[in-house]
């Protein structure tokens, strides 16, 4: 198949086929140089970039909403064209028809929309409430199914942070789908699909294929209309660089209107858009300087992105994060690196914008990058905090080269490979409630199997991991069975018609499962192990405290003996967890990432025999307890390093906070030791690491006078915040973490 | 296994201050001087250290062999790790048959036949000048100048590649006079091909605190950033 916009590209299967990767890899220029190249903002987009920051001071001083559309149930073709300054944007579409303004979601679940509306001193208009009071909705579906243990669990917070009440999220659809063949041609094959179906049996999934096929075909008309109401005919392909964008901003922009899933990510369009960039430099009618506005007018439209959330999802969340996560660079799969130039460019928005949590810039690291692109990376680092890296050398023999990362750390094959989300359980609540025998002492509810409060004044290593084990597999159980009926019903009720368009029509799906307070946990057992727990318990014989007397190895000093307790821990999780069959036949995967929530998992847990207090904080994801590393940042890294991949298929999540002056004396050495911590973690195969170079005494300022730091970001936990948009408690919480500091 | 064993202050799996590039640091306990502008007090005294064997250190310095690239490695510091020479040589020699680069950081005070093995097998030394004169030398550190300048000629013979370092500390040492003297001294030594001015810090006060020992240079200010700058500019 030929089409003139695809003059001057190397021909090949993705012709004939939906192939973007084949595409790429036939037609991108590889760049091992340095950042010299780079063009900075133009005064268009600076000008642009000051409407959008006045436009954010507003919504902050509107108390985090600037306005919400209350009477229009957000989709593809629901508002009418919005704008910042129409004359001077370059890549248009906005998810309502003004920025910042909110539209409402109902399908994930109306009490959600509903709550948040009034939550912000708004209301769900009549009309909307109308249409919702026959229609179920996927919360609807879902409390329909839940057992009473299901929702026992979920009201004392042992499995947390369901996607039962809004859109899952974690879904990537290949956006560059729509650049690269244009939506004619994805309707063709979608209809080839369907028709191929009526030669099967028609069982269940044979006919939810069947159905959902024709929605997906339904929304792809919808996606060609919602760009014709924009001015754009997106059913070519798209013919140059400006056009790639476009079309590729509107696929991203119809998932976002269509779904508000908690995290919605962009893919890896970088180094696919350098190809027409490439080409349109070559025949002269772009400049460097053009080549950067392009990005920085499309990273401007994911900045202004949003969803409708309540305050509570804020809280937990650290303001409303959308995780637009872009992956960067990595290397191919024949030894050539995918750092091109436009992974430079998609990197110096950071500067050309200024520093932001969004969109969610995530490299893919490789021991094999070209210098330079390293080089780069660390520099911006150190001077943004707004970067996140993975290992690229453990994930591209499982998923190749063309893979992307939903959410923070949850890889998947672009176009070919889905999750469904499974948020968390909370492993040291577990373990409170295995010792007392079904019982959770923060909420006073009996669950789980019912057994004797384990006896003696002092806690003995075999018997608490012989009852552990059996309460490890009873959750296990539950929380695959409450993920089925959770995604069950979101395919019932709320199916992702735009982004799974933009996938394969048989994909692959993982269901992706974590855990929150794996170091306390692996604490926690060590101080068992190695020290001498007492029990302390209440009038009823419930133990609620610890007096742990004698020290015990501590996660995050490289110490094996407490180290491989955190690795077979989460061997054991996933092992239990794989032993009950999934919804649609999904991959059980497992994460160590907690998000922010790991403040919210600590209030809900009590003491536990490391020492921690009752509702104290966790550490984040698969991080060390604040401050008990005694070995230094390097010794850190380690341990969390021996967390197996293939354990944790979901991702491994470790935030790392440097103070500058003990990364080196100038900025070349930080840079140079910046980049020699990342090849050596890497090297290790550990998976993802956050970087923040920063001062402690920053956050203190920041903490006590919010206004003078507007644009202070950092790294979370696999994603980066406005530390303005964080509770008083979560900042608390990250000033007082581990900051490592030169001796 | 070697019978040696040796006092450890501390381990710092991270150091990018003491030595080039990515530094497993360990700090030795002892010290034979007195420099009013210590920041580690806490290492003067031999007691309440850990003991180690050369392997256990060099087994724990392998675990970070990933992070080090083509300049870092191990780095002994203290308190004075001569002191310890033979259990530092015997570190630095089982480093390097395991492909560590060993950097020193010594008041180069002491040379006997112990530290001149620990220099047959150590990459670079970092050799605090604390003074050009010696009569600070003798007021503020405890020992005469004569004796770091005796071991740099040592150094020069060796041709053991050396870093001078030097605290800058406002009004005993912060003149342009002195930093002058400080690179006339590296100039006349090929060894050396770096020269670094460090800040003189108070945050060590704690240390001295918990010791309840006083602060000799308390009364001191700390040198600001553009002086540093300006006199880095000298060199």
């Amino acid at each position: 198949m030929e089409h003139k916009n695809w003059n001057g590209f190397i021909g090949g299967s993705w012709q004939n086929t939906i192939d973007v990767r084949d595409f790429v890899q036939a037609n991108y220029t590889e760049y091992s140089g340095d950042d010299s190249f780079l063009a900075g903002a133009t005064e268009r987009t600076t000008a642009l970039m000051k409407k959008v920051e006045a436009l954010f001071a507003l919504e902050r001083q509107f108390g985090g909403v600037l306005d919400i559309d209350t009477a229009t149930v957000s989709s593809l073709t629901a508002y009418s064209p919005g704008y910042i300054d129409k004359e001077n944007e370059i890549i248009v579409g906005m998810q309502t028809n003004r920025p910042l303004k909110r539209g409402v979601s109902p399908f994930g679940g109306i009490r959600m929309a509903r709550n948040a509306c009034e939550a912000y001193g708004y209301k769900l208009s009549q009309k909307v409430e109308e249409e919702f009071r026959f229609r179920t909705t996927h919360n609807d579906g879902v409390f329909r199914a839940y057992t009473d243990e299901m929702r026992q669990a979920r009201k004392c917070h042992v499995i947390t942070g369901l996607p039962d009440a809004y859109g899952r999220g974690r879904i990537i659809g290949d956006y560059r789908r729509v650049a690269l063949y244009g939506v004619d041609r994805l309707i063709e094959e979608k209809k080839k699909d369907k028709d191929a179906l009526k030669h099967g049996t028609f069982d269940t999934e044979h006919i939810r294929q069947d159905e959902e096929l024709y929605q997906q075909i339904a929304f792809l008309g919808y996606l060609k209309e919602m760009a014709t109401m924009y001015g754009f005919d997106i059913s070519q392909p798209a013919k140059d660089a400006r056009e790639a964008i476009q079309w590729t901003y509107f696929g991203y922009l119809g998932a976002i209107k269509e779904q508000n899933g908690a995290a919605m990510s962009l893919g890896r369009v970088s180094s696919f858009f350098d190809i027409y960039i490439e080409r349109d430099i070559k025949a002269g009618i772009l400049t460097e300087e053009g080549a950067q506005e392009l990005f920085d007018d499309f990273v401007i439209k994911l900045r202004i992105a949003r969803h409708l959330r309540t305050p509570e999802y804020n809280e937990l969340f650290g303001g409303d994060p959308m995780w637009i996560t872009e992956a960067v660079g990595g290397m191919g799969e024949d030894g050539r690196t995918l750092v091109t130039k436009s992974s430079f460019r998609v990197l110096n928005t950071l500067y050309t914008l200024g520093s932001s949590p969004e969109p969610n810039l995530t490299v893919l690291w490789s021991t094999s990058l070209p210098d330079g692109f390293k080089r780069f990376c660390a520099k911006v680092s150190k001077d943004t905090d707004s970067i996140q890296y993975e290992n690229d050398d453990i994930m591209r023999p499982l998923y190749g080269d063309d893979y992307a990362i939903a959410c923070c750390v949850s890889a998947m094959k672009l176009g070919k490979q889905m999750q469904f989300f499974g948020a968390r359980c909370n492993l040291a609540k577990l373990l409170l409630i295995a010792i007392n025998g079904g019982y959770d002492t923060t909420s006073g509810m009996h669950i789980g199997p019912q057994m004797p409060v384990l006896s003696g004044d002092t806690l003995d290593y075999n018997e608490v991991m012989e009852r552990f084990d059996i309460y490890i597999a009873w959750l296990s159980n539950l929380y695959v069975n409450t993920m089925n009926v959770i995604h069950y019903m979101h395919d019932k009720y709320c199916y992702e018609k735009t982004q799974m368009a933009l996938h394969d029509t048989d994909v692959h799906r993982f269901m992706a499962f974590g855990i929150a307070g794996l170091s306390v946990v692996a604490d926690s057992l060590s101080a068992i192990k190695y020290a001498s727990v007492e029990t302390l318990r209440d009038k009823n014989g419930f133990i609620t405290e610890f007096n742990t007397v004698g020290d015990f190895p501590k996660f995050g000093n490289d110490d094996d003996r407490v180290d491989l307790i955190a690795k077979d821990m989460t061997h054991k999780v996933i092992t239990e967890l794989r032993k009950t069959p999934t919804y649609r036949q999904a991959e059980h995967t497992l994460s160590v990432l907690t998000i922010t929530s790991n403040v919210m998992y600590g209030k809900n847990t009590g003491a536990t025999p490391d020492g921690r207090k009752a509702s104290a904080p966790f550490a984040p994801g698969a991080n060390p307890m604040h401050n008990r590393e005694e070995n230094g940042a390097l010794a850190s890294l380690n341990s969390v390093a021996k967390i197996s991949y293939d354990d944790c298929r979901d991702g491994v999540s470790n935030t790392f906070s440097i103070t500058p002056d003990a990364l080196g004396k100038t900025d070349d050495e930080r840079v140079e030791n910046l980049v020699a911590i990342l090849d050596g973690y890497f090297a290790k195969k550990a998976h993802h690491i956050n970087i923040n170079v920063l001062n402690r005494e920053t956050l203190m300022k920041a903490y006590e006078n919010p206004e003078a730091y507007p644009n202070l970001t950092i790294r979370v936990s696999g994603y980066a915040v406005n530390f303005n948009k964080l509770s008083r408690e979560q900042q608390r919480e990250v000033i007082s973490r581990t900051f490592h500091e030169a001796m | 296994m070697s019978e040696t064993k040796g006092i450890v202050h501390s381990i710092q799996s991270l150091g990018t201050v003491d030595g080039p590039g990515i530094r497993f640091v360990v700090f030795l306990k002892g010290c034979n001087l007195r420099c009013g502008c210590c920041h580690n007090p806490d290492t003067w005294d031999m007691s309440g250290g850990t003991e180690y064997t050369p392997e256990e250190i060099v087994n724990k310095a392998i675990r970070y062999k990933e992070y080090f690239g083509k300049q870092g490695g191990i780095t002994l510091s203290g308190g004075e790790p001569l002191l310890q020479a033979e259990f530092a040589k015997e570190i630095f020699a089982l480093a390097k048959e395991n492909g560590l680069n060993t950097c020193l950081d010594t008041s180069g005070s002491i040379l006997n036949d112990d530290v001149k093995a620990l220099l047959e097998v150590t990459d670079r030394v970092l050799l605090d000048i604390k003074y050009t004169s010696d009569e600070q030398y003798k007021q503020f550190v405890g020992c005469s100048l004569a004796k770091p300048l005796e071991f740099l000629d040592y150094l020069e013979n060796k041709k053991i590649p050396t870093t001078l370092r030097q605290v800058i500390i406002p009004t005993l040492n912060d003149s342009e006079e002195n930093v002058l003297l400080l690179k006339r001294l590296a100039d006349s030594h090929k060894a050396v091909d770096k020269i670094e001015l460090l800040p003189f810090k108070k945050i060590c006060q704690v240390k001295y605190d918990n010791m309840k020992i006083p602060f000799p240079f308390a009364h001191l200010p700390e040198p600001t950033k553009d002086l540093l700058q300006s006199l880095q500019k000298l060199i």
